[in-house]
């Protein structure tokens, strides 16, 4: 499969679930167990992607200044810092931990 | 409150957290030219995908695993999309009837607009925050997304500016909001523990597809369930203050 077609398969099944939500009656939701599956769903996969970007390299597990920035990001997120604040930080305290040499 | 003030706050909401998420897209576009992306496949991702947990996983696995890690990049954007069905069931009674103004509400929905939507009061309320927002964040996040495209396609080195870093943060900011049960929080240590485990034994991508099995798991069979769930009513999965607080 060419970048392409991954790129439009992908936005397709997206949309195809935004639309699903509008189609399906509410009550097949309203069963606790698969509304609370979706919910954790998204804390799982956003947990996965959080560890393999601070610490994958392909397939390496790697402490690099990722992790150094990864945690300003959190001690920001306990101080209710704004969001587009937090993603700076952390590009910021990376970018200049390898520009000064202490991280890779 | 009137009613004129409370649409006037909706606009206000809508447009602030359209202002902020947006910039946030500058972000998405210069990642997504790193990761081997061309800028017209970037742009077709927020026109079309529009939703920025599912295309920041799509263009993350595609970054580490290259072509060979497609099937688990539209894999991993389509669960991060699942919360979208549950966005769209709530949405669905507020947008009203008729089928091209629900066609164009169901691409317009996506964590912010529901959440900006459901934080108001009064239907009327509900419905202005939910399309200022959805259109608002579309066309400012497609903006800032070429301009980061554009943009990232001089920069050279991505890590030399610390994106692999934002990236990881920005997915530390989505998930953040989401941890204030100890089961979620438990879902969410388990998941990171599962996909660093298995990254050096198996192709990128996978390792955060597996770590959804844990969700499936807990999900199911309940396991740390919060105190109050033995009531149905009390529980509320996706409480529009909880989402609203994580937002810009």
């Amino acid at each position: 499969m060419t970048l392409w077609n991954a790129v439009l398969l992908a936005s397709i099944v997206c949309v195809a679930l935004k639309t699903l939500g509008y189609l399906i009656p509410p009550r097949i939701f309203e069963a606790p167990a698969p509304s609370r599956i979706i919910d954790l769903l998204t804390v799982a996969l956003l947990a996965a992607l959080v560890a393999v970007q601070t610490l994958g390299a392909g397939q390496q597990i790697v402490v690099d200044a990722r992790v150094p920035a990864l945690l300003v990001a959190a001690g920001l997120l306990l101080l209710r810092a704004p969001f587009l604040a937090v993603v700076v930080a952390a590009a910021v305290v990376a970018a200049l931990l390898r520009l000064w040499g202490w991280a890779a | 409150m009137t009613a004129h003030a409370e649409t006037r706050r909706a606009w206000r909401d809508g447009l602030g957290v359209a202002l902020a998420t947006s910039a946030y897209g500058v972000s998405f576009g210069a990642l997504s030219v790193t990761s081997g992306l061309d800028v017209w496949q970037t742009s077709v991702l927020s026109v079309l995908m529009f939703t920025g947990g599912s295309q920041f996983a799509f263009i993350g696995v595609i970054g580490a695993g290259g072509l060979a890690a497609i099937p688990a990049a539209i894999a991993s954007a389509g669960l991060l999309g699942a919360r979208n069905v549950a966005y769209g069931l709530r949405m669905s009674p507020v947008v009203g009837t008729g089928f091209w103004r629900r066609a164009a509400a169901a691409q317009f929905t996506i964590d912010e607009s529901t959440a900006v939507s459901l934080a108001q009061t009064g239907l009327r309320a509900r419905r202005v925050g939910f399309w200022v927002t959805g259109i608002g964040i579309w066309i400012g996040w497609n903006l800032s997304t070429l301009a980061g495209a554009l943009l990232g396609d001089v920069l050279g080195d991505p890590r030399a500016y610390g994106l692999d870093a934002a990236a990881a943060a920005a997915f530390l900011a989505l998930l953040w909001p989401r941890l204030r049960q100890r089961q979620a929080i438990a879902v969410g240590i388990a998941a990171a523990v599962v996909a660093t485990a298995l990254t050096p034994v198996l192709m990128p991508g996978i390792p955060v597809l597996l770590a959804a099995v844990v969700a499936i798991v807990v999900g199911w069979a309940n396991w740390l369930a919060p105190r109050q769930a033995a009531d149905p009513g009390a529980e509320d999965p996706q409480a529009p203050g909880g989402d609203l607080e994580g937002l810009p």
